[in-house]
C-alpha cells in the first residue's frame, strides 16, 4: 500500500500498478472500510483498477501542523490495517445483462469475429460464458469497466472513434468489454446493445452495477429487446 | 417567475458548489470554476455556502429581474448595466422587478458569478443544482426565454428588508422553465420543490449597509503571473526538453478549452519512452499529456478517472486564477513543492473564511 497526495485535497491510496482481479478486490474492499467508517470530511471515494482515490476537504483534515494528507493518512493506514485481516470474500451481487448481440445494434459484432478468428455465433457464447467484475465506473456516469474478459476476444479500440455510441452499447476496448450508459463519443467495438437503463441521476439508485459487481451477459433476439419494458429493470 | 435570461450570452449555466458523493459511480462533481467568487456572492447577499448562482463564460447574461431581489456580481470584471446604471462587482445592490441587468461587456477574466438572494431554485441532481455540462447531469446551459426561481437558501437576516418571506406557489415551481408560453418544458425532471418565495419589502424596510469586498486578493487582472504547478507523478518520464519547457515556456489557452479542461497550446510535451498507465482518480489542476503532446489541465467537469500521465499538479490556490484565463491566454508555470502549495491553500482559505465572517455580521447586523 502506498500514498500518493494529488494536490491538497485529494489522496491516492494504491495496491498495484497493474490491471489484475487481486488487486482490484484490495481496492473495493478498502473502499467498503473507508465508507463504512464515515470519516468526516471526505467528499467522495474514488476506486480505480489498482488504486483507490480519496477527495477529502483539506480545511477538516488540517491541525495546522502537518500538511491535512498526512492526518488522514495516520486515520486510513489505521482502519485498513485493521480490516485487512478480516477481509473474508463477499458474495457480491451478480446482474445479468440481456443484450441483443450483432445487427444494427452490433455494428463490430463481424469485424470481432474476423480478428478473432472465429465465429460470430462462438463471439457471442464467449462472451456471455464469463462472469465479469466491476472494475470501475469511470468515462461517464456509469460507465462500467469489467474485468474477466476472453482474450480471444481483446481487440484494439478503432482508429477511428464514432462520435455517437448509442445508449447501453456493450462493447469491447482493448482487454476489456463495457456498456455505454447513454449516447457518448466512442472508440470501442461494439458487439450488441442492452435495453436495460445503465444510469438515471433521478433515480434513488442512479447506477445499475457498482463497483465490485459481478456481472454476466446473455443474448436476446431483437423483437425481445424492441419489447423489453421501458423500466429498464435488470433480466 | 423571478429571472428571465434575455440573452445567454456564450454560456452561462447554474452552479453551486459542486455534486459530491457520486464519484464511485463515474459522477464528477461539477460546480462553479471559480468557487471563492462563489462563496463570496452568495455571502453578500446573505446565502449559505450551498446556494446556487449563475456562472457566466467570457460574454455574460442579459436577464430581466420580474420580482425585487438583491444581487452580487464576483469574479471576472464586467461593465455591468442595471437598465442604464454602471454596477460594480463584489458588493450587494438592490434590483427592483422590471429592471434589467446587462453582463455582456466582460472586460477582464472569463468566468463571473451572479448570487441573487436565496439562491436559484432549480431541481437537485443528485444532491447538487450544478450543470454538469459534459456528463448530462443537472440544469442545462441556459438559453434566451429561460425562467429561473429564487430560492430560500440564506442565512436569516431579518433587517434586510427581505425578511418577509411567503409561501410560493406550488406544484409548478421547479426550476428553469423554458420560455414559450404554454410549452413549461423543464430541463430536468425532479420533484416540485416546496419553494419559498422571497418578496421584496417596502423601500424603508432596506436598511441596505453597503459593504465592499477588497477584490484584488480574488480577482487578478494580470495574466502574466505564472502560477504554481507541482511535478506529477509522471513529470520524471518526459524527455529533458520538455521537462525544461513545462516551467519555462508560454503556453496559451487553447480555443476548445471548456469547463472539463484548459487545452494549454505552446510547445509540444513528449515522453521520453511510453508509459503504460492504469486509470486512476484525477482531480482539479491535474495537468494530463495525451498523446498528441499538449497538455490539458482539469477543471470542473472533469472525469472522475483518467489513465493519460500526469506531468503536473496546480497548487488549488491557482486553480480560480488560472479559471479566469480565456482562451488565447497566456499561461506559464512556476515550479512549487507540495508544501507551498498546502501553505498557500491553507492562507486562501483562512483569508477566505475571515472575509465570509466579515460579509456575514454586516448582512445580518
Amino acid at each position: 500500500m502506498e500514498f500518493e497526495p494529488l494536490g491538497e485535497s485529494m489522496l491516492l491510496v494504491r495496491f498495484g500498478d497493474a490491471i489484475d482481479v487481486d488487486t482490484t478486490q484490495r481496492v473495493h474492499a478498502a473502499a467498503k472500510v473507508l465508507r463504512a467508517a464515515a470519516l468526516p470530511g471526505l467528499h467522495d471515494l474514488v476506486p480505480a483498477y489498482a488504486s483507490l482515490g480519496v477527495a477529502f476537504d483539506a480545511s477538516t483534515w488540517d491541525d495546522g501542523r502537518k500538511p491535512p494528507w498526512c492526518n488522514l493518512v495516520v486515520r486510513i493506514e489505521a482502519l485498513l490495517e485493521r480490516a485487512a485481516t478480516d477481509a473474508g470474500a463477499e458474495a457480491a451481487a451478480c446482474i445479468t445483462i440481456p443484450v441483443c448481440y450483432g445487427g444494427a445494434h452490433g455494428a463490430d459484432l463481424a469485424a470481432v469475429a474476423a480478428h478473432a478468428g472465429i465465429t460470430i455465433d462462438e463471439v457471442v457464447a464467449r462472451h456471455c460464458a464469463v462472469v465479469y467484475r466491476v472494475a470501475l465506473l469511470g468515462f461517464a456516469p456509469g460507465f462500467a469497466y469489467l474485468l474477466g474478459l476472453d482474450p480471444l476476444l481483446h481487440m484494439p479500440r478503432r482508429a477511428e472513434p464514432r462520435l455517437r455510441v448509442p445508449a447501453g452499447s456493450v462493447a469491447i476496448g482493448g482487454a476489456q468489454t463495457g456498456i455505454y450508459p447513454r449516447e457518448l463519443p466512442g472508440g470501442w467495438q461494439l458487439l450488441g446493445r442492452t435495453p436495460l437503463h445503465l444510469f438515471d441521476a433521478s433515480a434513488a439508485s442512479p447506477a445499475l452495477l457498482a463497483p465490485g459487481d459481478r456481472v454476466r451477459f446473455v443474448a436476446i433476439d431483437a423483437a425481445r429487446f424492441d419489447t423489453w419494458p421501458r423500466s429498464g429493470g435488470a433480466a | 417567475m423571478s429571472l428571465r435570461i434575455v440573452k445567454p450570452g456564450l454560456l452561462s449555466s447554474v452552479q453551486d458548489r459542486g455534486r459530491r458523493g457520486h464519484a464511485a459511480l463515474g459522477v464528477g462533481h461539477a460546480g462553479a470554476i471559480d468557487l471563492p467568487s462563489l462563496a463570496i456572492a452568495n455571502a453578500l447577499v446573505g446565502n449559505t455556502a450551498g446556494a446556487a448562482a449563475l456562472e457566466m463564460t467570457v460574454v455574460g447574461a442579459v436577464c430581466r429581474f420580474e420580482r425585487a431581489t438583491r444581487i452580487a456580481l464576483c469574479g471576472a470584471e464586467i461593465d455591468a448595466r442595471l437598465d442604464a446604471r454602471t454596477i460594480g462587482g463584489w458588493q450587494a445592490i438592490d434590483v427592483q422587478a422590471g429592471q434589467t441587468l446587462d453582463c455582456t461587456r466582460f472586460v477582464h477574466g472569463a468566468r463571473a458569478c451572479l448570487a441573487v438572494r436565496g439562491g436559484f431554485a432549480v431541481a437537485r441532481a443528485l444532491g447538487s443544482a450544478s450543470a454538469d455540462l459534459n456528463a448530462g447531469i443537472g440544469p442545462r446551459a441556459l438559453a434566451a426565454g429561460d425562467r429561473l426561481d429564487f430560492g430560500d437558501a440564506t442565512t436569516g437576516g431579518a433587517s434586510d428588508g427581505f425578511g418577509e418571506v411567503e409561501r410560493g406557489h406550488s406544484s409548478d415551481h421547479r426550476g428553469i422553465r423554458s420560455g414559450r408560453a404554454g410549452d413549461p418544458r423543464e430541463v430536468q425532471g425532479g420533484r416540485a420543490s416546496d419553494t419559498w418565495e422571497v418578496q421584496g419589502g417596502r423601500a424603508s424596510d432596506r436598511r441596505h449597509i453597503p459593504f465592499l469586498v477588497d477584490s484584488r486578493r480574488w480577482f487578478d487582472a494580470d495574466v502574466e503571473v505564472p502560477l504554481r504547478l507541482m511535478r506529477g507523478r509522471h513529470h520524471d518520464a518526459l524527455d529533458a526538453a520538455s521537462r525544461r519547457a513545462l516551467f519555462g515556456a508560454p503556453f496559451r489557452v487553447a480555443r476548445d478549452s471548456n469547463r472539463v479542461g484548459l487545452r494549454l497550446e505552446g510547445p509540444v510535451l513528449h515522453l521520453a519512452q511510453p508509459l503504460e498507465l492504469v486509470s486512476e482518480a484525477v482531480t482539479d489542476g491535474s495537468l494530463q499529456l495525451p498523446p498528441g503532446g499538449q497538455p490539458i489541465m482539469l477543471m470542473a467537469e472533469h472525469p472522475t478517472t483518467g489513465g493519460y500521465p500526469r506531468i503536473g499538479q496546480l497548487a488549488a490556490a491557482d486553480l480560480a486564477r488560472l479559471g479566469q484565463r480565456r482562451p488565447g491566454d497566456p499561461v506559464r508555470f512556476v515550479e512549487c513543492s507540495l508544501d507551498e502549495a498546502i501553505a498557500a491553500e491553507r492562507r486562501q482559505r483562512i483569508e477566505l473564511d475571515l472575509l465570509l465572517t466579515a460579509i456575514r455580521e454586516r448582512v445580518h447586523r
